[in-house]
């Protein structure tokens, strides 16, 4: 590969190369955003290890949690992977945002960020942008988690259309919780960091909620954090909808809580991405 | 130490001071006055720069000199709106780089250890991905992507992940990548450190028809060698502050031509050999701790004077097997200005010497 011709960088061709007769429109916001997404596409291609989590996580909760506790708690595994499906969709969902922080924190510590920041750009671009092509990695997680549990016996009485309803309305969560781990993106020194401290405030939250059980045989204390907890509001809200039942208040308080995060952290990570040092 | 010959830091803000505050001078491409940044880490606040006041012509190559952490990087990230000053302005091609950042944005290319391309996508998909960014659309931005390819020899290299790259190829597309929208002010940030010696060249010939035609570039680097080579104008930072500013030839004159370093074959010689190179240069040799060694900083014009340096040895009987001659470097500029040799962390390998073999000079 390397050869005398590689070396060569001649004069003339430079020239003509840099040389520049029409300086280009700047492109719409939309346009640049776009642009970002295509590269968040382009880095699944080209690093697909980055799915093995995406894929493998809801393998192993789905089916431990089916047959270690199922009959157990429900009587029979068939019964438990009713009630746990939708739930365990939605952690493993929430757990994928984090890699948002981690994937920001990651172009940032390579240099690569300081490159997007000094381009005439729409400023939010490059993280929207990185933040749609993240909604790919959940539609793949989600197909993993549902195709699954179609394998092992969860029957939606809500169809198609119940399922589909509950993983957009998923996504629609996920992509206004993302903006807290931009924050944290931003915020700290290493993309481990990152993980490390988003895991510790995703943990609590999926596990203290109702994904996994019925919250009422809990203690006071524990049940009142659980019916706070926004993950178990979002789990009862994708339950209902899959199960053909929707519940209109659950799902209202899901897309309120969207835009209050989207409103609150959009903004401060905005501001960090513009006086990060 | 000559005052005549290098612009002094106090001379220096009097220039800048010509100009009233709020006027831009058509002829610069790059101004900044009293530029100031301060880190706080902790309780620890760091002045990485502390009043930087420049004024770099269009079309001109501006050389910043300096060690690890003397600022550079920071100046250069202040003026490219990665970094909001703490006090202090900053203009590029008449822009203010606060509060016209985008049009700043737009008019400047920059290269450095922190603007880097993505090492996950292909050559072809980085430099395609920044040319929708400037918005070069569809085949334009293919066209634009394969001519720049094609002039830093990386067409064969396109389709690969970066990450494959070499070094040399690594920096040639990080300069390609700055170059997209044809910028008329470059910002290189020690554009060449860790590179062989023949990418190194590259990367300056690249610089050298990039000013021919017009641009102006503001380079960051820690060899003397290199702002030598390319800066038409260099000042010299340290602590956050311009500690001295002139033209490549003025900064040498004021330290001289460099120094000459030998080993001798025999210890017990060295205070003998020290009066002969005296004599010769007329500059007092420093004796380092090596017993063996002697070193010398050759005085303006004492080119003469260090070629009679081995036959006069070799006729008071002094053997000397190993004799170099060096262009003086970052270290003797700061011995010289500061007085304070450079601290440690990067004392060797900005020396750029010619190792001659004595016995065959000598015979």
């Amino acid at each position: 590969m390397t050869t005398s011709a590689e070396a060569r960088v001649t004069t003339t061709s430079l020239r003509q190369a840099v040389a520049l007769s029409e300086r280009p429109a700047r492109p719409s916001a939309l346009s640049t955003t776009l642009t970002f997404g295509w590269r968040a596409l382009l880095k699944i291609k080209h690093v697909p290890e980055q799915l093995f989590d995406v894929l493998v996580t809801p393998v192993i909760f789905t089916l431990m949690f089916t047959y270690l506790f199922g009959g157990a708690l429900a009587g029979s595994t068939t019964a438990y992977i009713q009630f746990l499906l939708p739930g365990i969709l939605v952690q493993t969902i929430v757990i994928v945002t984090v890699y948002t922080g981690y994937t920001l924190n990651t172009d940032i510590t390579k240099g690569v960020f300081d490159r997007f920041r000094s381009l005439p750009i729409w400023r939010p671009a490059p993280i929207v942008g990185a933040l749609l092509g993240d909604t790919v990695r959940y539609s793949v997680a989600s197909v993993m988690c549902i195709g699954l549990g179609l394998i092992i016996g969860f029957r939606p009485d809500g169809g198609a259309v119940g399922v589909l309803l509950g993983v957009a309305l998923l996504l629609v969560f996920a992509f206004s919780l993302s903006w807290i781990f931009t924050i944290l993106g931003l915020l700290l020194r290493t993309p481990n960091a990152v993980m490390g401290v988003s895991m510790m405030v995703l943990m609590p939250l999926t596990f203290a909620s109702n994904i996994f059980v019925d919250p009422s045989t809990m203690p006071t204390a524990l049940q009142r954090f659980v019916d706070i907890n926004p993950v178990s509001h979002l789990v009862t809200a994708v339950r209902g909808l899959m199960a053909g039942q929707p519940d209109g208040g659950e799902i209202v308080w899901v897309l309120i809580s969207a835009v209050v995060l989207t409103a609150v952290f959009g903004p401060i990570t905005m501001h960090l991405y513009r006086t990060r040092r | 130490m000559s005052d005549d010959t290098i612009e002094q830091r106090a001379n220096h803000t009097q220039v800048a001071s010509h100009t009233p505050a709020g006027a831009t001078r058509p002829n610069l491409a790059v101004e900044a006055t009293g530029l100031v940044k301060h880190f706080t880490s902790g309780k620890k606040v760091t002045k990485a720069v502390d009043g930087i006041d420049l004024a770099i012509p269009t079309g001109s190559v501006f050389g910043l000199l300096g060690p690890n952490g003397a600022g550079k990087t920071t100046v250069v990230r202040m003026l490219a709106t990665l970094l909001q000053p703490d006090a202090g302005t900053a203009r590029v091609l008449g822009h203010d780089v606060t509060r016209d950042a985008d049009a700043v944005r737009a008019a400047v290319g920059l290269t450095g250890q922190y603007a880097s391309v993505d090492e996950d996508l292909t050559g072809v998909e980085n430099l395609l991905m920044l040319a929708r960014l400037y918005g070069f659309k569809g085949a334009a931005a293919r066209r634009r992507v394969a001519g720049l390819l094609e002039a830093f020899s990386l067409s064969d290299a396109g389709a690969r992940q970066v990450k494959t790259y070499s070094g040399g190829m690594r920096r040639r597309i990080d300069l390609a990548a700055s170059l997209v929208l044809a910028p008329r002010v470059l910002f290189l940030d020690e554009p060449t450190t860790g590179l062989d010696p023949r990418s190194r060249n590259q990367v300056w010939d690249i610089v050298r028809v990039l000013v021919e035609d017009g641009a102006t570039v503001l380079l960051t680097t820690q060899y003397l060698e290199e702002a030598d080579q390319l800066a038409d104008r260099i000042a010299v930072i340290d602590h956050g502050k311009v500690i001295a500013e002139g033209t490549s030839t003025e900064l040498k004159r004021s330290v001289g031509q460099g120094s000459v370093t030998m080993r001798l074959a025999d210890a017990t010689q060295r205070a003998q050999a020290a009066v002969v190179v005296e004599r010769l240069l007329g500059t007092e040799p420093t004796l380092p701790t090596d017993p063996y060694a002697l070193t010398a900083r050759v005085p303006d014009h004492g080119a003469h004077a260090v070629a009679q340096i081995l036959p006069a040895l070799d006729e008071a009987g002094i053997a000397v097997p190993e004799f170099t001659l060096g262009q003086p470097s970052l270290d003797e500029v700061f011995l010289t200005i500061t007085g304070k040799p450079l601290p440690d962390e990067d004392s060797d390998g900005d020396r750029e010497r010619e190792t001659v073999a004595a016995e065959e000079v000598s015979r």
